[in-house]
């Protein structure tokens, strides 16, 4: 993406993290350019979803800071560049499948591939009518991954993306992730499988470390 | 914000929304208390605007404490909290309110004059209950809003967003049961009350929004 010259990086100098008063991880840090991204792996209750949630501002850090440089004008904060892919797919049951990822995008801003695009891009062409509540969980996960393609955000923070999704799936979408990077994005994993993605930085949380 | 109002209006009327349930129990409240207090008709269509207004804040109440816990449970309220640099928070509370207002208590003002039929109440007063009902609910909804963002991260939270709200909603209580009285009892003033209940309306408009926003950015976990 152009963004008046400069590079953009996402930068994290000794991020900790606490839950419940509790510090679960401290000191951690990284610095990605475009088109880097950095898988977060460490076992259950290491604070992966944390850290992202950190990282997003959805949780208030207990020290250190996240900053977003060359972002320009159009991405001021890391929150305004941020796609955010938790473990909840937010889509509503009620809705189909389309009017979830149009309401998305009209709210989001920023349009990147219309709504039958995306759908055909994580193999849900022909589904976009079904009300959401009727999908099966791998289908749910695709169509949260199709929120991201919906609308442009440069940087991609995800929680367990692929959870419940078959082998096809996974590997449509680590070719979907490849070609943001391409692009230019930036992208911050947690998970526990290998996504596929070349030239991965990784973060192991449980033990303090800088990438 | 324009595609997050439908949003929310859509849901609020399609299946697994309160609009119909409200006005259920709306209708519930009035048809029993005709049988509780007996046939006296006059005495019926005396306290008839205030039976209505209790049982229009009772019944919209009903369907607060989904405001954001729906929203919270799927997820989506995180994305709405991290689209504040695009739309502002607080107005992001507004406009869901008014979405939940158009989809659950308006319905209850278009039932309300037919309700006001079941308690014996003149057709003056029965317009001046439906109209300050008409200004006077929004409030209701943005007092409701503050409770629903503060009790979010509650499981059973809908009780205590009624204990909540129920003390702040008293004055547009108050107000909208004198404006509603004052149109059928001759020397008493109807518009000084109605426009204290706008004011309340306009002011809570405000302040609303911006607490709910505030509880809602600290509920985040």
């Amino acid at each position: 993406m152009i963004n008046d010259g400069e590079r953009m990086r996402l930068i994290a100098e000794n991020l900790s993290g606490e839950r419940g008063g509790e510090t679960i991880f401290s000191g951690f840090g990284f610095d990605l350019a475009e088109g880097e991204s950095l898988m977060v792996t460490g076992p259950n209750g290491a604070g992966k979803s944390t850290l992202l949630r950190v990282i997003a501002g959805l949780l208030p850090m207990a020290q250190g800071a996240v900053r977003l440089d060359g972002g320009g004008e159009e991405w001021p904060t890391v929150a305004s560049a941020c796609h955010y892919v938790g473990h909840q797919n937010a889509m509503k049951t009620a809705l189909t499948v389309a009017e979830n990822l149009r309401f998305w995008q009209d709210f989001s801003g920023s349009p990147h591939l219309a709504v039958g695009e995306a759908l055909e891009m994580v193999g849900l062409d022909g589904l976009g009518h079904l009300p959401f509540g009727t999908l099966s969980t791998g289908q749910r996960r695709r169509a949260a991954i199709g929120r991201l393609l919906v609308s442009y955000r440069p940087v991609w923070l995800l929680d367990e993306p692929t959870a419940g999704l078959d082998k096809a799936s996974e590997a449509q979408f680590a070719a979907l992730m490849q070609a943001h990077l391409e692009d230019g994005g930036i992208i911050i994993a947690a998970t526990h499988l290998p996504l596929g993605l070349r030239g991965a930085k990784a973060l192991e949380m449980g033990r303090p470390g800088n990438v | 914000m324009l595609a997050l109002f439908l949003r929310d209006a859509r849901l609020g009327v399609r299946a697994g929304g309160g609009a119909l349930t409200g006005v259920l129990f709306f209708l519930a409240v009035i048809a029993t208390i005709p049988f509780g207090v007996g046939p006296d008709l006059n005495l019926l269509g005396r306290i008839g605007p205030a039976i209505l207004w209790i049982g229009a804040l009772l019944a919209s109440l009903l369907g607060l404490d989904r405001l954001f816990q729906a929203d919270r449970e799927d997820g989506s309220l995180d994305l709405l909290i991290l689209a504040e640099s695009r739309h502002m928070l607080p107005l992001t509370v507004f406009v869901k309110c008014l979405a939940h207002w158009t989809a659950s208590v308006l319905p209850l003002v278009i039932a309300a004059p037919f309700f006001g039929l079941l308690m014996n109440m003149e057709p003056a007063g029965i317009g001046a209950a439906a109209l300050t009902l008409l200004v006077g609910t929004p409030a209701i909804t943005f007092i409701g809003a503050v409770g629903a963002a503060v009790t979010v991260v509650l499981p059973r939270g809908g009780l205590l967003i009624s204990v909540l709200v129920l003390p702040l909603v008293i004055p547009v209580l108050i107000f909208g049961v004198s404006a509603s009285y004052a149109a059928v009892a001759e020397p008493d003033p109807f518009l000084p009350p109605f426009l204290i209940l706008a004011a309340l309306t306009l002011f809570l408009a405000v302040i609303g929004p911006v607490a709910a926003a505030l509880a809602l950015r600290y509920a985040a976990d």
